[in-house]
């Protein structure tokens, strides 16, 4: 679990966190959504200590990392796994080098004991005759596959998604979606996701935390969002008037002004 | 950003480099890819500048010495002193800021802005001891080798060339090469080499390592990370002289 006590964080004279807390809780995909520039990468950047806050505590298991020396901070990262938006896989790396990369750095296992491993992962995110491969030859989805691969070999406690699908189509956007939230389930970990893809917001969002302008503005669970009475995340969600229209309909359908059952082809007509 | 501020954080890059390896082996084999990359990928350039810089010397010492009191044998004597001195430890460096820094640079730009660094600093890597420090001492290694190389071979150049245009014989060229040879010489040039390898490898570390941005910005800070460790070879070379030549 990752508890986040008041963050604040500005630069210069721009304040991007305004007093943050938030409880991201194990075993469940903890979505961080909001429009660009509301402060999500920054909060995401803080949690795992790419950034320090001016103040506040993030606390791994009621640890505060935010007050660990370097080397304990070490400990803490070594339970974390990361996707980046843009994959960050080694360019001069093979598929296989790349997620071999944490095992070699914190293990002492044989080679045969760790490409037994690299295969498992590999196998896990559905990705075969990849390993022999160098990023430059794979999609985008191949990437972030490959991402996630490298994210749980050494099986971290925590999983950190930053932006899962950008670049991806929405068939892709689903399969890593769905990867996502089999592994948080799977390895019971604290998987927090940072997007503003509500595909995802709606497939995988166990617990979600609307920012607004570097605050939380809202917090709730995917099936809390669309019946929620928060007026900008409203704004943010239903951003197009096909949307609208969407929820006005669900919304009518559930107080039963219209009839669930209606023959959609008769309508057409 | 002052130069004051700038200077701070390479010497903050630089103090952060000291730290107890995660793994030993992992950054002993990265100290081998970087004394390959940055020894083996740089001779080929510094073979050929070498031979020439040598050639070009003795044929226009040759051309300057025009007094029939000054033996032809000193020929060989101004080319040792001269490449030993500065051309095979300056001249050599400078060419070496340009393939060696731009690589390092641009390198690690681009690790900065795909997101590798931050990749590896969520591993729990300190990403300053694993990418700066081994490019550092490979550079350390390698390059006072490369100097020693060159100076040989720039010697060798000159012989060559002034056997070649009938300017002196082989044994005149080695009667001069041994004239009031200072083994001081060797020990100033030696002291040169290791000073430009570390500015040639940790300038272009500092500029590739914080820069921020995307293509263009890799660009630029490779093209300041060479101009500014040039400017520094050229300024140590000179405080060097300063204080070693009294």
């Amino acid at each position: 679990m990752i508890e986040v006590k008041n963050v604040r964080k500005g630069f210069g004279d721009k304040t991007v966190l305004n007093g943050v807390s938030v409880n991201m809780e194990a075993g469940k995909c903890n979505l961080i959504i909001g429009a660009s520039g509301s402060g999500k990468t920054v909060f995401m950047k803080c949690m795992v200590g790419l950034l320090v806050p001016d103040e506040g505590e993030i606390c791994y298991n009621g640890k505060n990392f935010t007050g660990l020396n370097d080397e304990e901070k070490k400990e803490i990262r070594q339970q974390i796994g990361m996707l980046f938006q843009g994959s960050a896989l080694f360019d001069s790396l093979t598929v296989e080098q790349n997620i071999m990369f944490p095992l070699n750095m914190f293990t002492n296992d044989s080679l045969s004991k760790k490409l037994k491993r690299v295969n498992e992962v590999l196998e896990r995110v559905r990705l075969k005759d990849v390993n022999k491969k160098f990023p430059a030859e794979l999609s985008g989805g191949m990437k972030k596959r490959v991402g996630i691969a490298r994210a749980i070999v050494l099986n971290p406690n925590y999983l950190f998604v930053d932006e899962p699908n950008s670049g991806l189509d929405p068939q892709t956007s689903l399969v890593i979606d769905k990867l996502v939230k089999e592994i948080t389930t799977e390895y019971n970990i604290t998987t927090v996701v940072n997007t503003h893809d509500m595909n995802s917001v709606m497939e995988i969002g166990d617990h979600i935390i609307f920012m607004y302008q570097g605050k939380k503005e809202w917090e709730g669970s995917n099936k809390e969002i669309i019946f929620n009475k928060n007026e900008r995340l409203n704004e943010f969600i239903f951003a197009s008037e096909f949307l609208k229209d969407a929820k006005d309909m669900r919304m009518l359908e559930q107080t039963g002004k219209i009839d669930q059952n209606r023959d959609m082809d008769k309508l057409i007509k | 950003m002052t130069l004051f501020t700038e200077f701070g954080r390479y010497l903050l890059l630089i103090k952060g480099m000291f730290s107890k390896p995660e793994n030993w082996k992992m950054y002993w084999k990265e100290l081998m890819l970087q004394c390959n990359e940055i020894g083996i990928g740089s001779l080929g350039i510094v073979v050929i500048i070498s031979f020439f810089m040598g050639a070009v010397s003795a044929l226009q010492t040759a051309y300057q010495l025009v007094s029939p009191v000054i033996p032809m044998s000193t020929v060989a004597q101004i080319v040792r002193d001269t490449v030993i001195l500065e051309f095979a430890p300056t001249l050599v460096c400078i060419v070496l800021a340009g393939v060696v820094g731009s690589k390092i640079a641009s390198e690690l730009g681009n690790m900065r802005v795909s997101e590798q660094i931050d990749a590896l600093e969520i591993m729990g890597i300190n990403t300053k001891a694993y990418l700066v420090l081994p490019k550092i001492l490979a550079a350390l290694i390698t390059i006072p080798l490369l100097v020693v190389i060159s100076a040989g071979l720039g010697i060798y150049g000159g012989q060559l060339a002034s056997t070649m245009s009938g300017i002196l014989s082989p044994n005149q060229y080695e009667v001069g090469l041994l004239q009031n040879f200072q083994q001081y010489n060797v020990f100033f040039a030696l002291v040169k080499a290791y000073t430009f390898a570390f500015i040639i490898s940790s300038i272009p570390a500092y500029y590739g390592y914080y820069v921020q941005g995307g293509a263009l910005e890799i660009g630029r800070s490779s093209t300041k990370a060479v101009v500014v460790s040039c400017v520094a070879i050229l300024f140590a070379d000179y405080v060097l002289a300063a204080i070693l030549l009294q």
